[in-house]
């Protein structure tokens, strides 16, 4: 019955953070660049898990919970908006949305 | 015995996720992202998280990741284009990302030694009832305020998504 | 005793005047302006007649400043020093206003000329009855304002500006020797209040009593146009006559000689300032004569005059017999003022000429204006028995008592100033006349102040017994009569009058070949020995020069402008290369959230203590 080393299930939430952030900056495609996001939410909800056992208590559980609330709204309000801008740019390249420029 | 499952598990969900940013389609990347969600859950577990564990399967890679798919079917994303210029991104990032990486690494290292450690059963207190009674209680506001996020969110994602009135 | 409101009433006609006095018809102004100066003088007469002025009496109105250690309240002070001062300034003004009303009667301005006027009176009554130095540098400052406002009336016209201007900043010099004095004052007394300060003069260290009076002679000097601050006084002569009477004959410039008799308690204890100021008043007094043996326009003349008048007084006070320079103070206001506003008769009756030599013969034509205008030089040629010799011969006694050859070259003076107002005399109302304009007399509203003024001019000395009145104020000082050094300054006088009258009148032709013989002199002196030019050459080309290449151009253009615009361009610099980042690449912005972010958690660790 070995122990896991808390240090490594957050080197391991670490390591998935940064893939995500590397799905960020290097992905051209809106829905990619969207999974990336998601993928370090779930990072950080490891994040949160650990320090709960960590710390004996339960609200780090909770947090997780709410970031899953939190995720699933946002999920559903950024796909919404992903379509609008399909169906107004004809892309779903992040890179040609870029009106805001000077 | 915990150490092998974590180590799988692990392997496992780094993967999905390395294979989730390298794919070009994203459907191939939207499976692989619902491979790490499943990793986790399992990692959950292990860390004594069974209520998080179960909403992980059901609310994330269950509803949120279908829905990504759905998405993705409706718009016919196809595979990504190749070209588009970014170059600070491409500049500033594998270096930042390494740091950044190695940063945490380290403090990580440091703050917390190898004594600490988890095994499964270490702790107990994550069931759906002490979830619950947390939530009820301590937690009452956020938990009101997360369902008018969520009234909010349905209908946002309503209003954007409908089809112009001809 | 309510002594306020002996400046408070020419104040309110200033007010009046100056606000409203463009709608008002000038009888009105006439009124307001006149009537306020006439009830000022009538209250200062009842004050003066009511007090029992053997010691001083002082009303205190408010505390005017109250900070740290200074305190200066607004007092107001009458002793005797003040009576007579009182009596000069607002007894000359009201004459000086009536005739106003003739002589400005076809200017301009002419609601604008009666509220400088009374504004000046106000100054210089507060000037008078100020009770402590900082109030009475108020009144200093005041009037020199107005004597701005006044020189500079005919503000069209450039000469006229320009000599309001240079009068303005010359007397601003004096007035830092002032400043620097109260300073001082303050730091070794702990109080400006003449009280105070002459009370506990006595016991302080020579060398700092001498300190302050140098630099309180100073701003004398500057007031007073004394060498070599009386530069501006000849220029001044630009304003309109009765200016020229009131503010740079009889009152204005002798604000220096009261503040030196004010304050005699710290000079009695400093001999060397004092023996400074006779010899700068001696000096003056020589130098300004000469300067007007030779000039050709009746009121530079006249003004030149004043100069070595003032001179005469500050010797009186420099050798100790203040009551002495009080008392010609008080008799060369009447004949000066006289002389002034006679001559302002004349270039009326001329219709605007004011040089000696268009005139001639007009002691028929105007014989009023002649006939008082001959009691006044009369009156400063010092021949008995006319209020100048009285009160020059008190000073001249008192030069000899102290140095016998401060007597001799205020004898010579003397017979200088005989010359010059005589010569004067002759060109203007003697021979043919030379000029092409027809001379009418002035209106008697003009007249009367003259006749006034000569009366007293004749009378003043046995009139106004100053110097006995005086006495309870000034320490005693006893000098005896010499009849023989009497004697000798009468028959100088009369020998530069018998003088003048061998050249301009017996003998026209021997001023002109005179003239020639000594050329290089005559022109040094015609020139005002190019005292002006030197002024100019030595401290204000460069002073304007240096001001323009370096403080305009390099400091104020260069460094403040440049730091000003500099940092406007830097922020617009800084603004073009922060606007790069806005490229509207969403990854581009991810990357720099990615960049802060590391900085943050860097910085966390850091002060988390992980090392």
């Amino acid at each position: 019955m070995g122990s896991v080393p808390i240090s490594w299930f957050l080197t391991l939430s670490a390591v998935l953070f940064a893939l995500g952030v590397a799905g960020f900056l290097f992905r051209r495609s809106i829905i990619t660049v969207f999974m990336s996001i998601e993928l370090m939410l779930n990072a950080v909800n490891l994040s949160f898990v650990t320090f709960s056992y960590q710390l004996k208590k339960v609200d780090g559980h909770l947090f997780s919970f709410f970031v899953m609330v939190v995720a699933a709204a946002e999920a559903a309000v950024g796909l919404a908006i992903i379509l609008t801008v399909f169906r107004n740019r004809k892309t779903l390249n992040i890179d040609d949305v870029s009106s805001m420029k000077d | 015995m915990d150490v092998v499952i974590f180590l799988i598990f692990a392997i496992i969900a780094v993967a999905c996720a390395i294979n989730v940013v390298v794919q070009t389609h994203p459907i191939s990347s939207a499976i692989s992202l619902v491979g790490v969600m499943g990793s986790l859950a399992v990692i959950y577990l292990l860390l004594g998280a069974e209520f998080i564990a179960a909403a992980q399967v059901i609310v994330y890679a269950g509803a949120i990741m279908v829905l990504f798919v759905f998405v993705i079917m409706l718009l016919n994303a196809g595979a990504e284009a190749t070209k588009g210029r970014a170059p600070m991104a491409h500049l500033l990032g594998p270096p930042l990302l390494a740091a950044f990486l190695g940063i945490l690494a380290f403090v990580v290292r440091r703050l917390f030694p190898r004594e600490y450690t988890a095994h499964f059963g270490g702790f107990t207190h994550g069931t759906a009832k002490d979830v619950g009674r947390a939530l009820f209680t301590t937690y009452l506001l956020p938990f009101e305020a997360a369902s008018v996020l969520i009234l909010i969110a349905i209908i946002g994602a309503v209003v954007l998504a409908r089809k112009e009135m001809d | 005793m309510q002594l306020w409101l002996i400046p408070a009433l020419p104040l309110v006609g200033f007010l009046v005047n100056g606000l409203f006095g463009r709608r008002f018809s000038k009888s009105l102004i006439n009124a307001i302006a006149i009537g306020s100066v006439a009830l000022s003088f009538a209250w200062a007469l009842r004050a003066v007649l009511g007090l029992d002025l053997t010691h001083p009496y002082t009303e205190r109105y408010f505390t005017w400043i109250q900070s740290g250690a200074l305190t200066i309240n607004c007092d107001f002070t009458v002793d005797r020093l003040t009576a007579v001062m009182l009596m000069v300034v607002t007894g000359i003004g009201a004459l000086i206003h009536i005739y106003s009303i003739g002589y400005m009667a076809h200017e301009g301005g002419y609601y604008r000329f009666f509220a400088f006027l009374n504004l000046f009176m106000f100054f210089m009554l507060t000037l008078v009855l100020a009770a402590n130095f900082l109030v009475l540098f108020v009144g200093w400052e005041g009037v020199g304002l107005c004597s701005y406002l006044l020189i500079g009336f005919y503000f069209d016209k450039k000469f006229a500006t320009n000599a309001g201007n240079k009068a303005f900043i010359v007397n601003r010099i004096g007035d830092f020797g002032f400043s620097l004095a109260m300073f001082y004052i303050f730091k070794n007394f702990g109080s400006l209040d003449f009280g105070a300060v002459f009370g506990q003069a006595a016991g302080k260290p020579e060398s700092m009593l001498t300190v302050i009076g140098l630099l309180l002679m100073l701003g004398a000097c500057g007031k007073s146009a004394q060498l070599p601050l009386y530069v501006w006084l000849p220029d001044a002569m630009a304003g309109p006559t009765p200016v020229s009477a009131l503010i740079h004959a009889a009152t204005m410039v002798t604000a220096g000689v009261y503040m030196t008799a004010r304050s005699w308690s710290i000079y009695i204890h400093a001999p060397a300032a004092m023996d400074a100021i006779a010899i700068i008043g001696i000096a003056t007094a020589f130098f300004a004569a000469t300067i007007g043996l030779a000039q050709n326009d009746i009121k530079k003349v006249f003004a030149y005059s004043t100069v070595s008048q003032l001179g005469y007084m500050f010797v009186g006070v420099g050798c100790g017999a203040f009551s002495a320079g009080i008392y010609h103070l008080m008799t060369h206001a009447f004949f000066k003022a006289l002389l002034f506003l006679g001559s302002g008769s004349v270039i009326h009756a001329l219709s605007g000429e004011q040089d000696l030599r268009n005139m001639g013969g007009l002691r028929k034509k105007i014989r009023w204006t002649f006939l008082t205008m001959m009691c006044a030089a009369i009156a400063i040629a010092g021949i008995p028995p006319f209020a100048g010799f009285f009160s020059k011969d008190a000073i001249l006694l008192a030069a000899h008592h102290r140095a016998p050859w401060l007597y001799w070259v205020g004898t010579i003076t003397a017979g200088m100033t005989a010359f010059y107002v005589f010569r004067a005399i002759f060109l203007a109302f003697f021979g043919e006349y030379r000029g092409h304009e027809h001379p009418h007399e002035s209106p008697r509203v003009m007249l009367v102040p003259l006749a006034i003024l000569a009366v007293l001019s004749a009378g003043g000395g046995y009139l106004f017994k100053v110097p006995e009145y005086l006495g309870a104020v000034f320490p005693r000082m006893e000098i005896p009569e010499d009849p023989a050094l009497m004697t000798i300054s009468t028959l100088a006088g009369l020998a530069g009058i018998f003088l003048a009258w061998l050249m301009y009148v017996a003998r026209p032709g021997m001023a002109d070949s005179l003239a020639g013989a000594v050329n290089g002199l005559y022109t040094l002196v015609y020139n005002k020995y190019f005292v002006d030019e030197i002024y100019g050459a030595a401290v204000v080309d460069p002073v304007v020069n240096g001001s323009r290449a370096v403080l305009w151009q390099r400091v104020d253009a260069g460094i403040i402008d440049g730091a000003a615009n500099g940092v406007g361009d830097r922020a617009q610099e800084i603004g073009g290369a922060l606007r790069l980042l806005q490229s509207g690449n969403i990854r581009s912005y991810a990357a720099w959230v990615l960049f802060g972010s590391v900085v943050v958690i860097v910085a966390m660790a850091v002060a988390g203590g992980v090392r």
